[in-house]
């Protein structure tokens, strides 16, 4: 058996194999389908201090190879995720990540301080969502904002600091090292690719919300090209994601430079794909003679 | 692991049985044996391009054969339905199923029953009228043609109202009921919006009970995503805001948990 295991900023997952961030609720949904204690982590839907009902619908629309969503950020709060989501993870052998999100500074550093007592292994944070008004965002398009930002979570942050980098941005590197020097353990990308859809019948929009953040297997080549520039840019592993549906689309994010995968929109097409992302990718070491995965991260120069 | 599973089903008829609307027999190996009324399958296209899964719902359920009934609208040129209906006797379609609550029967049983159904709603309440124990009244509105109303017709009573007034009562399903003078201690229906909102107000005045099927769009059909929310009367006991899940916590709903 080749080894699969890696290790993000001292927390040694199983293997790379993860998922993407509001795509897999807490995990109960698909654990219908997936044995979590097969998976390197389960990162969580995000949670802000207080239950947040979302967007209008429609929250979704299809694009060719992708889909667009607005669902805006919907989450039942920090208190109901810390009784009832985390006791449910906590029953796997898996990694918990928890997606925090806010509209303020003060918010994100209430959930974060929140979590630090929590047994919880490690804390993304959302500051790239285009789907709603305030925060998000607006921390992850500005460089110093998000320097910012990631030095006050990481004041309250008991556990290793993920920062999630969104591509709607001019130059991701510059977002990346502002994260790096704001203290962040490790960078998480692609958040989604803001997008429209327009409805020529009801001459509409496709989505409630207007635009929404285009994901799917479209996106991947933006997202690979993205992991390799930030890899050449700074120190601190990178969970690398954006249209992964595949072992094969998982490793050239691990060639590009990423030391973990997360597994996205191609949960909802594929309710196993994160099984057989894990299958794959051994599968592709065994045969390759590959003895550590950690052989091919960033192996493509 | 629970009963939803995603698995390859092939074709075993397919019939073009009004204006774009198609009737497709799938052979399961394990959905239709734990299928209820009133539940949805998630049906992928074989288009890379086409992503999500369609969610259609169950017109009918062949427990013995393990096989289940689609009748489904094709929406337009070069959509995932008008794949789904150039499928042949043998050809191949992965399903996820089944999905959502389905209809309570056991709330009418025995009761005086509406089985309302409108447009692409018809078809998930004939699989609900048969498996019914009830006096059993349905109660189905078309634009103009009908489909499947001699199917309904062998399993209770059927009252049919068209806009253009072709057939049965001129107007809406309410109009039939109206004109019919047709009264019932339960309702059980599916259809658009603007229908479901008049249902709704019909019950709440005659003080009866009604469950109706909801439709939005959906991306994992399983209750992950949030991407098919409704707006519930009060704080969602899941969610813990106004929202209920179509996917999972419906399609069904009491029509006074959710708003229209």
């Amino acid at each position: 058996m080749s080894k699969m295991s890696v290790n993000l900023a001292g927390v040694t997952l199983k293997n790379p194999v993860m998922t993407a961030s509001g795509t897999f609720g807490s995990g109960a949904e698909y654990s219908e389908f997936v044995d979590l204690n097969h998976l390197g982590a389960v990162v969580t839907k995000g949670v802000a201090n207080v239950p947040w009902p979302g967007n209008p619908t429609p929250r979704v629309a299809e694009t060719t190879g992708g889909m667009l969503n607005a669902i805006g950020l919907q989450n039942p709060g920090i208190d109901v995720f810390c009784e009832r989501d985390i006791p449910f993870l906590l029953k796997y052998d898996t990694k918990i990540i928890v997606n925090v999100c806010g509209k303020t500074t003060e918010d994100y550093c209430e959930v974060v301080e929140r979590l630090a007592n929590e047994p919880v292994d490690m804390l993304e944070i959302n500051v790239s969502c285009p789907n709603v008004k305030e925060g998000g965002i607006a921390f992850g398009q500005n460089p110093k904002a998000l320097e910012a930002i990631t030095k006050e979570v990481k004041k309250y942050a008991k556990q290793p600091v993920i920062m999630k980098l969104s591509p709607n941005v001019t130059d991701i590197t510059e977002m990346a090292r502002a994260a790096e020097s704001g203290g962040a353990d490790v960078v998480s990308l692609i958040n989604t690719i803001t997008g429209m859809k327009i409805d020529i019948n009801r001459r509409t929009f496709a989505l409630a919300n207007k635009t929404g953040g285009m994901s799917g297997p479209a996106v991947k080549p933006v997202a690979v090209r993205m992991v390799y520039q930030v890899a050449n840019a700074v120190k601190i592993p990178i969970i690398g994601m954006g249209g992964i549906a595949s072992a094969e689309d998982a490793l050239e994010f691990i060639m590009a430079g990423a030391t973990a995968v997360s597994v996205g929109t191609a949960n909802f097409i594929n309710p196993y794909t994160t099984q057989e992302v894990v299958d794959g990718m051994e599968a592709f070491l065994e045969k390759q003679k590959v003895e550590d995965i950690n052989q091919l991260i960033g192996c493509v120069k | 692991m629970g009963t939803k599973v995603k698995e390859t089903c092939t074709v075993i008829s397919q019939e073009c049985i009004g204006k774009d609307i198609y009737s497709m027999w799938l052979q399961t190996k394990t959905i239709a044996g734990n299928a209820k009324p009133g539940q949805f399958v998630s049906v992928y296209t074989q288009d890379g391009g086409k992503l999500l899964p369609r969610p259609i719902s169950l017109c009918e359920i062949d427990k013995e054969k393990g096989a289940l009934r689609l009748v489904y609208r094709v929406t337009g040129k070069h959509t995932g339905t008008e794949g789904f209906s150039r499928l042949g006797a043998g050809a191949q379609l992965d399903l996820l199923g089944p999905l959502g609550n389905g209809f309570p029967l056991e709330e009418a049983e025995g009761k005086k029953v509406f089985l309302m159904g409108g447009g692409i709603g018809v078809p998930p309440m004939l699989e609900t009228m048969k498996q019914l124990h009830a006096q059993k009244m349905a109660v189905l509105g078309y634009r103009d043609e009908l489909f499947l109303d001699k199917e309904f017709a062998k399993n209770g009573d059927v009252y049919i109202a068209t806009e253009d007034g072709s057939a049965g009562t001129k107007g809406n399903v309410m109009d039939a009921i109206r004109e019919n003078a047709l009264e019932a201690d339960v309702i059980f229906a599916c259809g658009p919006k603007p229908m479901l909102r008049a249902i709704k107000a019909y019950a709440l005045e005659k003080g009866i009970p009604c469950w109706i099927s909801m439709e939005e769009r959906m991306a994992c059909g399983i209750g992950a995503c949030l991407g098919c929310v409704c707006q519930s009367t009060e704080v969602d006991s899941h969610s813990h805001v106004h929202n209920k899940r179509v996917c999972k916590d419906g399609p069904v709903f009491l029509s006074t948990e959710v708003e229209l």
